[in-house]
Formats: C-alpha cells, sequence, structure tokens
C-alpha cells in the first residue's frame, strides 16, 4: 500500500504499528465475514425449524426432480434427458430447455459428499443448496464492494446482504431455485470486472469469463450482464475513462464468455442470435475502434491525426449506416424483433398484459407496489441515495459501475417484483458503502474533537497520526495525483484513488466536517437505531414472511396450531393409487409438484413453453362438462385435479386463477370469450354468476357437493354463497377430495357403448352440438343450460 | 387367480376322506384324540384357531411326537403354530411351550402338510395329555363381494372344515367360529350346526376317521380394516456413542374388499360410520420405553398426523397414513427414532457384545409379508452372528456411512408372512474393539490439520517466477 509507505517516510517508528493493526484488521475482518456467512446460512433455516426440511413450492420441485434424475443417472443421461412425463403427448426435453447452473451444482455436492460416504439425500442437499450460496453471496458482496470502496464498506455491505429481505425471500432453506446461486454468480462475476478493471490482470479477466459462464448456467438473468458491463464500458469510454485495463476487463469477457455461453444447451446460439446480445457486441467493436484510435493517436503527430480523423469517421459514419440498416432489417423481420417475451416486458412493462396473459398471469410478473419495496430492502430504501452520492465523491471506474448497477436495477425492479432481487445486492452495496462513509465521517470526528482521549490508546494514535500524517503528506500527493491525473484521469492506479479519498476527506474534515462532538454521538447512535431496525425487520420477515413453504400451510387458531397438508395428500394418494401411466390434467400451476411429488404424466406444467398446450387446458376448464370431457378424453387424460379453497378459506384456490384460464384459452380458442364469464364486468360465483361461469367444468368440480357441507354453500374465499348448488356430474366421477378439500381429483368417466339407443344420442349429441356451434357463431345466450 | 386354486382346493379335501384307507397303513396311529376343541377367531383380519386336543395313547410304545396336520392352501397362509401343555395340577398349572416344527411326511394323502409337536415327556401307552395349539393364519378372509362401494360393508368368506383335519382318530370335537358381529350372510350347515349371537357351533361330531373332511364356508361381515404391509425393512444402526438408530420403511396396503367407484369426502365426514366403515384411519406402533427423536414421514416430507405417547414402560405411537386407506389403496412411509443404547446392547459372557432387539414389526394388528431386518454394527466390528427363535434367511452386507473407510458390517435377516405374535427378540452376537470409536474423530482431525499445514506453507513458499 502507499500509505503506509509514505508515513514512513515521515514517521517511521509508525510503520511496526501499521503492519500488526493491519494483520489484527486482516484476522478480524475475516471472522467477520465467516460470521456473516453463518448468519446468511442460519438466518435461512427459520423455515426448516418452523416446518420442515421440505422443498418448497412450484419450481423448486422442477429443479429438485432433475437433481434427482441427474444424481441417478449421471451427466450424460442428464444432457439427453427428454422428459415424457410432462407436456404429454409432446414431452419436454429437459436437457436442452434447462438452466442446468442449479442443478449441477447440487448435484456435484450431493456426488462429493457421497463419495466421502457422508450419506445425505439428494433432497436435504437441495434444500440447503440457497442457505450455502447466499453465505457465499455475501461473501462476493464483501469482496466486490472492497475493491470499490475499501473493507470497511465491504463488511457492513456483505452484513446487509447476508439478511436482505428480498434475497431471503428466494433463498430460504428448501427454496431451490435458480435466483438461489444465480446472485452469488452474479456478485461474483461483477466482483472479478471489477477487480479485473483495478488490477488490469488477464488471470481475473479469465476468471471474469468462467464466472459469467457459472451465470448464464444458472438463471436467464445473466443477460443482465452482458448488458450491465457493455453499458459500463461505453459509460467509461464517453467520459474519457478508457484504458488498457477497461480493455482487459471487457474484450476477454465477450471473446470467452460468448463461446462459454454458447456451450450451454438452453441459451447455444442465442448467445449471439438474440438482440438481448447485441449491445455487448457494439461496445466490443467501439471499444476496438476507441483502441485504435488511441494507438493511432499515440503513433501520429497530432496535425496528421486531425486529418486522419475526418477521413475515419466520413468513411466509419457510412459503413456504420450500411451496417445499422442491414441490422434492423434483420431484427424487424422476425416477428418479435427479436426479443423474448419477457425481455420486452422488461422494456415495455404494459407489452405483457397486452399481448401475452401467460406472463402476465404470473403473480412475480406484476409491477411491486411501494409497500414491497420497504418490505424487501426496508431501510435500505433510504440509506440507497446517501450511498450513491458517496459513490461520486470521488467517482471512479468502479463506483461509476455500482451507480450503473443500481439505476439499472432500479428500473427492472419497478417493471416486475422478481427483479427486487437483482436490485437488492446494488441497494446492499451502496448502502454498505453510505453506512460505513458515515460512520467514517462520524468516528473521525469524534476523534479529532477527543484528541486527548486518542493519544491514549495504541490503536487511535496510530488512526489520527496516520491520518494526520496523511493530511501532512496531502499537499504533496494531490501535486503528484495532479500530475498523473492531467493526462488521463482514468489511469489513476486504484490504490492511489483510494488514497486520495481519505485523505480528501481528512483534509475536508479538518476544515469543515469537525462536526460537533454531541451532534456526532446522536448521529452514531441513530444509524445504529437504523441498523439494529433493519436486522430486526429481517428476522422477522425471514422468520414470518418468507419462510412459508406454500406445500404445506397452518394456521393458528384458539385451540393450537392447524396444519393444511392437503397438497401432499392428495399427491400422496395419486402416486400410491393410480396407475403409473395414468395422465392427470391439472392446471399448469401444479404441473411441477404433480410430476415431482405424484410421479404422474402432466398434460402442461409451470414451464410455459407452449401456450397452445395451456390453453387447450384453460379451455377445458372453461367449457361445459361434456365439450371439457371431449377436450381431456382426446388428451388421453385420466385425472383432473383441481384446487379449491373455498371450505377452508384458501385463496390462491383454482377459482381464483380461472380467468386466466379463460383469457389463455380465449386467446387461442375464440369461442371462449372473457365477458362470458362475467356479470356486468364483475367476477362472481354467486347466484348472479352467468350461466356460462355455472356451467363450466372449473365451477363444478371446485363445488360439486359442496352444498352438502353446511347446506347452504358458503364459500370462504369468496364470502358469497354459491349460485348453483345442486347439480350432478355426468362425465367426471369424484376419486379422492383431501381432507381440507383444498384439492379435489375426479376422474374421466369411460366412454358409453354406443350399441343401444344409437339413434336417440347421437340426435341430441347433435342438437347440443349444433347448439354449441350457435352459440360461438351468434353469442346469444348460453344454450347448454 | 385365487378362486380357482380354492376350488380345486375343496375338490381335493372332500377326496380325503376317500383316500384316508389307503393310509391307514401308517404307523404313527396308536394315538387318537380323545376330545377336540377348536375356536375360530375371525374378528380381525387375523384368523387365530385355539386348538385343545385331549391326546391318548392307545398303542402300545410310548411316543413323544404329535402330529398337527393341514391342508395344503391353509399351509402357505399360516403364520405361526406354537403348542402348550399345562403342568402340574390343579391350583398349581403352569404352561409350557412346546417344540414344534414342520414336518414332511412319505405317504402324505393329497399334499396335507403336517408339523410335529414335540412332548416334553412321552406319553406312555395308555396316557393322556392335553395340548392347547394356537395358529394363525393370514390371508384366509376372501372378501366377498370382492369390491365395494363407499357406503357398502365388508363382506368375508372364511373356508375351512368342519372336522379338524387330523392323522388321528378323534373321538368327539367341536368346532366355534366367532364372527365379529351378528350380521352372518350365510354359512354352511354340517348338521348338528347351529349358531347364537357371534359364534357358529359346528359339533360336537363323534368318533371321525382320520383325515375326516368336511368343507364350510362362512359368509360375514368383517368391517375392520385389513392392514397388510407388504414389505418392511427395518434398520438398526449401532452406535458405540450411545444411540440405536432404528428407521422403518412400510408398504402398507389395506388388504380388504377392493375400493370401486366414487370416494367422496363428504360422505366420509359427514356420516363416518356408515361411509368408509372398513377404511384404515390410524395405526398403532407400540416403540420400546425412552424413544426419542421419532419421525413419521415418507418421500414427499413430514407426514403431520401422528401422535406420541410415552411412559415409563412403553411408548406408543398413533399415527395416521395422509389420507384414509380404502380396499386395494396402498400408501408408504417410513418410520424412525432413537433409543438408548444401553437398553439394548449387552456384553456377553465370552467378552462379545450383543444385541437384543424385537424381531417383528412394532404395529399392532398387521400382517407383514415380507420382512427385513437390517442390524448395521459399527464399523470395526468382527464376527456377527445371530440368533433368532424362527428359522430366517440371513447374509451379510456391507454399508458406508459417515467418513467410513472399510464400512459397516450389515447383518441381514429375512422373513416371510409375520404376525404380531412373532415380535420377540432376537440377539447379534460381535466383536467390537472401542478403539475403533476414535477412528473417525482421528481422520477429520488429522485432515483438518493437514489442511492448516498445507496453508501455512503455502503462505510461506514464494511460488512466483519472477525473482
Amino acid at each position: 500500500m502507499a500509505a503506509p509507505e509514505t508515513s514512513t517516510a515521515a514517521v517511521p517508528t509508525l510503520y511496526t504499528n501499521n503492519t500488526l493493526r493491519n494483520a489484527f484488521g486482516g484476522v478480524l475482518s475475516f471472522f467477520i465475514l465467516l460470521l456473516i456467512g453463518v448468519m446468511a446460512f442460519s438466518i435461512r433455516l427459520f423455515s426448516v425449524i418452523k416446518y420442515e426440511s421440505v422443498i418448497h413450492e412450484f419450481d423448486p420441485y422442477f429443479n429438485y426432480r432433475v437433481t434427482q434424475f441427474l444424481a441417478k443417472n449421471g451427466i450424460y443421461e442428464f444432457w439427453n434427458w427428454f422428459d415424457d412425463r410432462t407436456w404429454y403427448p409432446l414431452g419436454r426435453v429437459i436437457g436442452g430447455t434447462v438452466y442446468p447452473g442449479l442443478t449441477l451444482t447440487a448435484g456435484t455436492i450431493w456426488w462429493l459428499l457421497n463419495s466421502l460416504n457422508i450419506p445425505l439425500s439428494v433432497e436435504t442437499v437441495c434444500v440447503f443448496t440457497a442457505p450455502i450460496f447466499s453465505a457465499f453471496a455475501s461473501w462476493a458482496t464483501f469482496l466486490l464492494t472492497k475493491e470499490v470502496k475499501g473493507t470497511g464498506a465491504g463488511l457492513t455491505a456483505a452484513a446487509l446482504l447476508a439478511m436482505v429481505p428480498s434475497y431471503i425471500s428466494r433463498s430460504v432453506a428448501g427454496s431451490y431455485d435458480n435466483e438461489a446461486v444465480a446472485i452469488f454468480a452474479l456478485i461474483f462475476t461483477f466482483y472479478l470486472y471489477i477487480k479485473t478493471l483495478n488490477t488490469g490482470s488477464l488471470f481475473y479477466a479469465t476468471l471474469n469469463s468462467i464466472a459469467y459462464f457459472y451465470m448464464v448456467c444458472s438463471w436467464g438473468g445473466y443477460t443482465f450482464i452482458i448488458n450491465l458491463i457493455p453499458m459500463h464500458v461505453l459509460l467509461c469510454i464517453v467520459t474519457g475513462r478508457f484504458s488498457s485495463r477497461l480493455y482487459i476487463a471487457y474484450a476477454p469477457l465477450v471473446v470467452l464468455g460468448t463461446l462459454l455461453a454458447a456451450l450451454v444447451p438452453v441459451v447455444g446460439f442465442n448467445a449471439v442470435m438474440t438482440s438481448e446480445h447485441f449491445a455487448s457486441f457494439l461496445v466490443f467493436i467501439i471499444l476496438h475502434v476507441v483502441a485504435f484510435v488511441y494507438y493511432i493517436k499515440g503513433i501520429l503527430s497530432p496535425k496528421m491525426f486531425k486529418v486522419a480523423v475526418t477521413l475515419v469517421v466520413s468513411v466509419g459514419l457510412a459503413v456504420c449506416c450500411a451496417v445499422i440498416a442491414v441490422l434492423i432489417a434483420l431484427v424487424a423481420s422476425s416477428p418479435t424483433k427479436g426479443w423474448s417475451g419477457r425481455s420486452l416486458s422488461l422494456l415495455d412493462p404494459t407489452y405483457a398484459s397486452k399481448y401475452i396473459p401467460i406472463i402476465a398471469s404470473v403473480s412475480e410478473h406484476q409491477p411491486p407496489t411501494w409497500p414491497s419495496y420497504f418490505m424487501d430492502i426496508n431501510v435500505l430504501a433510504f440509506l440507497v441515495p446517501a450511498g450513491i452520492i458517496a459513490c461520486f465523491s470521488p467517482l471512479s471506474d468502479s463506483s461509476s459501475f455500482v451507480v450503473l448497477y443500481i439505476a439499472t436495477s432500479v428500473y427492472f425492479s419497478g417493471v416486475m417484483v422478481r427483479l427486487m432481487l437483482v436490485f437488492a445486492p446494488a441497494a446492499c452495496i451502496t448502502s454498505g458503502i453510505a453506512l460505513s462513509q458515515s460512520f467514517d465521517v462520524f468516528t473521525r470526528s469524534i476523534k479529532f474533537q477527543l484528541p486527548g482521549i486518542s493519544s491514549n490508546t495504541e490503536v487511535d494514535a496510530a488512526e489520527t497520526s496516520s491520518a494526520t500524517a496523511e493530511a501532512q503528506n496531502d499537499a504533496v500527493k494531490t501535486e503528484k495525483s495532479e500530475e498523473t491525473s492531467k493526462n488521463r484521469p482514468s489511469k489513476k492506479s486504484k490504490k492511489k484513488e483510494k488514497e486520495e479519498k481519505p485523505s480528501t476527506k481528512a483534509k475536508a474534515e479538518k476544515r469543515l466536517l469537525a462536526l460537533p462532538l454531541d451532534s456526532s454521538v446522536i448521529s452514531l447512535l441513530l444509524l445504529i437505531l437504523l441498523g439494529a431496525f433493519y436486522v430486526v425487520h429481517c428476522v422477522w420477515a425471514a422468520a414470518e414472511a418468507y419462510s412459508a413453504p406454500s406445500i404445506v400451510l397452518t394456521s393458528r387458531s384458539h385451540d393450537g396450531l392447524h396444519v393444511f397438508d392437503d397438497f401432499r395428500e392428495a399427491y400422496g394418494w395419486l402416486r400410491h393409487n393410480t396407475d403409473v401411466d395414468d395422465k392427470v390434467a391439472s392446471w399448469w400451476d401444479y404441473g411441477y409438484q404433480t410430476t415431482a411429488m405424484a410421479n404422474r404424466t402432466v398434460i402442461v406444467d409451470n414451464n410455459t413453453w407452449n401456450n397452445t398446450h395451456i390453453a387447450t387446458v384453460g379451455t377445458a376448464m372453461s367449457s361445459p362438462e361434456k365439450a371439457a370431457w371431449e377436450i381431456f378424453h382426446s388428451l388421453d387424460v385420466k385425472y383432473v385435479l383441481v384446487v379449491f379453497g373455498g371450505l377452508v378459506g384458501y385463496p390462491s384456490d383454482d377459482i381464483n386463477k380461472f380467468l386466466w384460464m379463460v383469457r389463455i384459452g380465449g386467446g387461442v380458442f375464440p369461442h371462449i370469450k372473457e365477458p362470458d364469464y362475467l356479470r356486468d364486468g364483475q367476477y362472481r360465483i354467486d347466484s348472479q354468476a352467468t350461466p356460462t361461469m355455472l356451467n363450466c367444468l372449473m365451477y363444478k368440480l371446485s363445488y360439486y357437493r359442496f352444498v352438502e357441507t353446511d347446506g347452504k354453500g358458503f364459500d370462504r374465499v369468496r364470502q358469497t354463497e354459491i349460485g348453483k348448488k345442486h347439480f350432478k356430474l355426468t362425465h367426471f366421477e369424484e376419486v379422492f377430495t383431501t381432507h381440507h378439500w383444498m384439492v379435489r381429483i375426479y376422474k374421466l368417466k369411460p366412454p358409453k357403448n354406443r350399441i343401444r339407443g344409437k339413434t336417440k344420442k347421437s340426435k341430441s349429441k347433435t342438437s347440443s352440438t349444433s347448439s354449441r356451434g350457435k352459440r360461438s357463431g351468434s353469442g346469444k345466450k348460453n344454450p347448454w343450460q | 387367480m385365487e378362486a380357482p386354486i380354492r376350488a380345486t382346493g375343496i375338490l381335493g379335501f372332500t377326496l380325503f376322506s376317500l383316500l384316508f384307507f389307503v393310509c391307514r397303513s401308517s404307523p404313527l396311529h396308536n394315538l387318537f384324540i380323545s376330545n377336540a376343541e377348536r375356536r375360530i377367531d375371525v374378528t380381525s383380519h387375523i384368523v387365530k384357531v385355539y386348538l385343545t386336543l385331549k391326546v391318548e395313547n392307545a398303542g402300545t410304545t410310548p411316543t413323544s411326537e404329535v402330529l398337527l396336520a393341514f391342508p395344503p392352501t391353509q399351509v402357505d397362509h399360516l403364520a405361526t403354530v406354537e403348542a402348550l401343555v399345562t403342568k402340574g395340577k390343579r391350583k398349581k398349572t403352569t404352561l409350557v411351550r412346546l417344540d414344534v416344527k414342520p414336518t414332511e411326511l412319505p405317504d402324505a394323502p393329497n399334499g396335507a402338510k403336517y408339523f410335529t409337536i414335540y412332548l416334553a415327556n412321552p406319553l406312555n401307552s395308555g396316557e393322556s395329555t392335553t395340548l392347547e395349539v394356537l395358529y394363525l393364519f393370514t390371508h384366509s378372509l376372501e372378501p366377498f363381494p370382492a369390491e365395494i362401494g363407499q357406503s357398502e360393508s365388508q363382506l368375508v368368506h372364511y373356508r375351512d372344515s368342519a372336522l379338524i383335519l387330523s392323522p388321528y382318530h378323534i373321538k368327539q370335537q367341536t368346532t366355534f367360529i366367532k364372527t365379529p358381529s351378528t350380521k352372518v350372510e350365510s354359512f354352511t350347515r354340517v348338521e348338528p350346526t347351529n349358531r347364537a349371537g357371534t359364534e357358529i357351533k359346528y359339533g360336537p361330531y363323534e368318533d371321525r376317521p382320520p383325515y375326516s373332511f368336511s368343507p364350510i364356508l362362512v359368509h360375514f361381515e368383517n368391517n375392520s380394516p385389513f392392514p397388510v404391509v407388504e414389505e418392511l425393512v427395518r434398520e438398526v444402526e449401532i452406535s458405540h456413542w450411545g444411540n440405536l438408530q432404528v428407521t422403518e420403511q412400510y408398504t402398507l396396503v389395506h388388504g380388504g374388499a377392493r375400493h370401486k367407484g366414487v370416494f367422496s369426502r363428504v360422505d366420509y365426514q359427514s356420516r363416518p360410520t356408515l361411509s368408509g366403515a372398513s377404511s384404515l384411519q390410524h395405526l398403532l406402533a407400540r416403540l420400546p420405553p425412552r424413544v426419542h427423536s421419532v419421525y413419521y414421514r415418507d418421500e414427499i416430507g413430514n407426514i403431520s398426523s401422528s401422535h406420541l405417547r410415552t411412559d415409563s414402560r412403553k411408548s406408543e405411537l398413533e399415527i395416521e397414513p395422509r389420507y384414509p386407506l380404502f380396499g386395494g389403496w396402498k400408501a408408504t412411509f417410513v418410520i424412525g427414532y432413537g433409543l438408548p443404547l444401553q437398553d439394548f446392547l449387552f456384553e456377553s459372557s465370552d467378552d462379545r457384545r450383543y444385541l437384543n432387539f424385537t424381531f417383528g414389526c412394532p404395529l399392532l394388528e398387521t400382517v407383514v409379508d415380507k420382512l427385513t431386518v437390517k442390524v448395521v454394527l459399527p464399523e470395526g466390528s468382527k464376527d456377527p452372528s445371530a440368533v433368532v427363535p424362527f428359522p430366517v434367511d440371513q447374509h451379510l452386507e456391507t454399508k458406508y456411512s459417515y467418513l467410513d473407510v472399510v464400512g459397516r458390517t450389515v447383518v441381514v435377516m429375512e422373513k416371510k408372512n409375520l404376525v404380531p405374535v412373532q415380535n420377540s427378540h432376537f440377539q447379534v452376537y460381535y466383536t467390537f474393539k472401542p478403539i475403533f470409536m476414535l477412528a473417525e474423530p482421528l481422520m477429520l482431525a488429522s485432515a483438518f490439520f493437514l489442511f492448516f499445514v498445507a496453508c501455512v506453507a503455502y503462505l510461506h513458499i514464494d511460488l512466483s517466477i519472477r525473482k
């Protein structure tokens, strides 16, 4: 470090003191980091302690199933896995359509443990992968923030990230989802980028590409990296901070990173073909042009250079225009303009709800509300602006990256709730910087105010004396730094910047920031209080809000804890009491769980890759019984599963999701019309409901014999009595209903023999079909009632 | 599948009495039974038969063997045979258990199978003794109709002979069949036969020659659930650090009349007595006392419906499957618990250690079709040998867990068709040096030591190429 060297020149005795202090600091920060890791891990165990060690929600079940397959059959089978138990009759190529990072990570951990003869089950490994990786993520945050603003800020940011609720919500034990490892990969990639930018080392640049590769393996959110880093490079070039370090940080990433990304089957040629990646190539070209210009500038005289510039600019513009025209033509010729639906909805928040109901129907794709910001990042929301200001004094390559990161992620988080997750690390980093800088200011001013105390203790003495030594050296150093920064301000070494920052601060403190003692003490206390509030909130969020596995529900009533384990009851029943090859139809939300827990073939699942197939199921659910039976029968479905919360008041049941089924179904099959299911624009299931609604399959399967429970048929979710109470099913029969009626399973009745009474039946059938045809044609009153 | 076998069986049994003359020449028959009383209890799905035989030796030579004969179809379902003899005079009677072993006889009529009861004292000429025999049949109640709806009650067939099948002449015999309720659809009459309440009485029949057979069929209501564990794997892992970990994997099926058609939860909840009367709702497992860390789960997670009651003498775990089991429905689950080692591990006189543990299934009133008991001995233990009171298939396996290097020896014992009566104890003897307990901690410690040494070495070596 430059600081001790300069200070030894001034005060030689301080040298030993400082190394000792650094060593202690190193050990101390190591232990603090260790504790932060332990905290990050343990705060996520509330779900295991309060519930059980179990995989949560929907997507994790798919990842779990894939990991099981990997553990059982090995990596080559995994790449070639064609899953015939889902999307019946289409199937799904799992190896080529899944981001394998998470699965491979957990599979490797499992394999490692088992080769050490530690017999942990795949499930246990999967459950604890997310907490382990959140510890890694907090360490990565430390590294990143340390590169930007020093160790203090790094530790603060790591501690904040370890317990930020937004990240906890996706990484509690059991929440075995891509984001769990992806956030670590994201932060670590950013760290390596900054590290390369600061050191200019090709070693780190290579590591950076590998980290980027891991990120590509893990999550579709890698496009955020491959757009943010080019943006930063562009920013550096525009603000005249181009340097060879920037070149080393970026060029290998694009070349190696793109090559590596193309190795991942799910990305493949998308890494060079889709618009998400074009920005990086464009910046790559610009970077080379700029580098070339600098090179030319170096070998030519200024006069010659001017001539060359005008020449090149005129020719270059023409070429650029041509290339851009070709590109635009190419992109515009593709139907989605080369952008995938999810990315488009990022740029235009209203895109999804307008065109793709299947994206809009997922709650995590909705824009967040203001309270959710407070819920998810809490006091960080107030600290972020302060952190941004701190990043600007002084602005370096790395701090400008942080500013850019937070600015973009704030926008993305505003578009989709899910991307709060990308925003949270940025918020933690900036808040960490803000907190540590303000602590710095307050403690320094306290020390400055109390020279008597500081001279007593050794460490404080070292601190202040080094500070004063720095202050003394200030004049010399600022001169030096000005000298270096004259021609290339961005080429200042990182260390010198670091040096400059506290020194200017010390100077500033000396002049202006001699805050009054009492006010700085009070501010310190308030900051600590703020931190305490954050901790309390995080622990509460981890314990109460984000730990529910959602497959088992509990409610606390006056007579103790009540457990609703209906989902697993139903899946367990399906697993043991139906034929292995039976097909189960349900709305796509339950597809992953059905395949993983019940081990039965499903028609659609949460990987919503085939809109038509989902629309078919949606149409069946919103059709009258006979038509639905025909659709299901044509799909070889044996059982239909519906989730019904009306008896116990479970709000996210199929009746509440039903309008999405109608919308998605109607998007492909126009005879399903949303207004048919709404009375005066209102969605209702009581006696005012439309006949279409009361006769659709979903209504019938949900409320079949429901009236017999209490005699009135009172739905506790909709808080109303149901409209049609007594009806019979003709084409379906109830085969299982769980204890709290939350899951109901129906079996399709076999087709009737057509030997006797053929004429009569066919007559009635033709009349019914014709009436259906009429309905879709003329759109008058519903004829099937 | 089963029906035709049974039909041929019946045909065969009617031939027994004809064949009896052929077998007359057997030299065994100097014994005869002066009085036999048989009580057949069909209230649960395990058929219990209490047979009281008064055996007299009419021959000239003393004999110590008494034969029991069973038709071949019954032998397949025979789970256990026990014989007791009352000893001592009045007031001070004690029951003595006698050895019973399956026996092959060369000229058994129609494939009848035999069990030999070895008397403690030979029966001299002219003497008589009274034997109490208990045997249990599993899978002997055949549901008829084989498929029932949710609201129907379960009716079963029980087939047997009104006359006791025996290689001996029986002077007088009576058979009582106890049904679970008074609802008896039909029963074969072999006069004198009468029925009172829940009991059907066949007999008394006088002077029946050996191998007399008279098939009867009783059709009655039996609404008790038929819990059958198709496969049970019990793993008992010994840790010399003081814990005995037991893991039991069950595949449970309701062996009664198959469920047909709909399952309506509303009927099941509102009319519990009428609807699904024979459904299997809960099971009781009797665990050893001082049991701890009990879990009850299946492959998709914890099953929350269980209760554990412990006291100083026993622990009872009441478990409910995730869903009520109707006829033919299956469920799988795992029960696991830890036990203090000192209750089950002892040192024998020859400096070996032995584990003393129950063999059977802890679930009450449950038939186990196939039971595998695995005893995982600690790493480094030698010369395992198992002592089981009845014949079992044994072999050894090796299991690796928690940082094992050479693996743990596993003694595997397998038995088919097990009933709760057989929950007797077995012993596994082995030798073990306590020093092996320290192997793994030492291994870990040295691994960490080497790791830190490597770290220190790395920090002190300059690996850079530049000078």
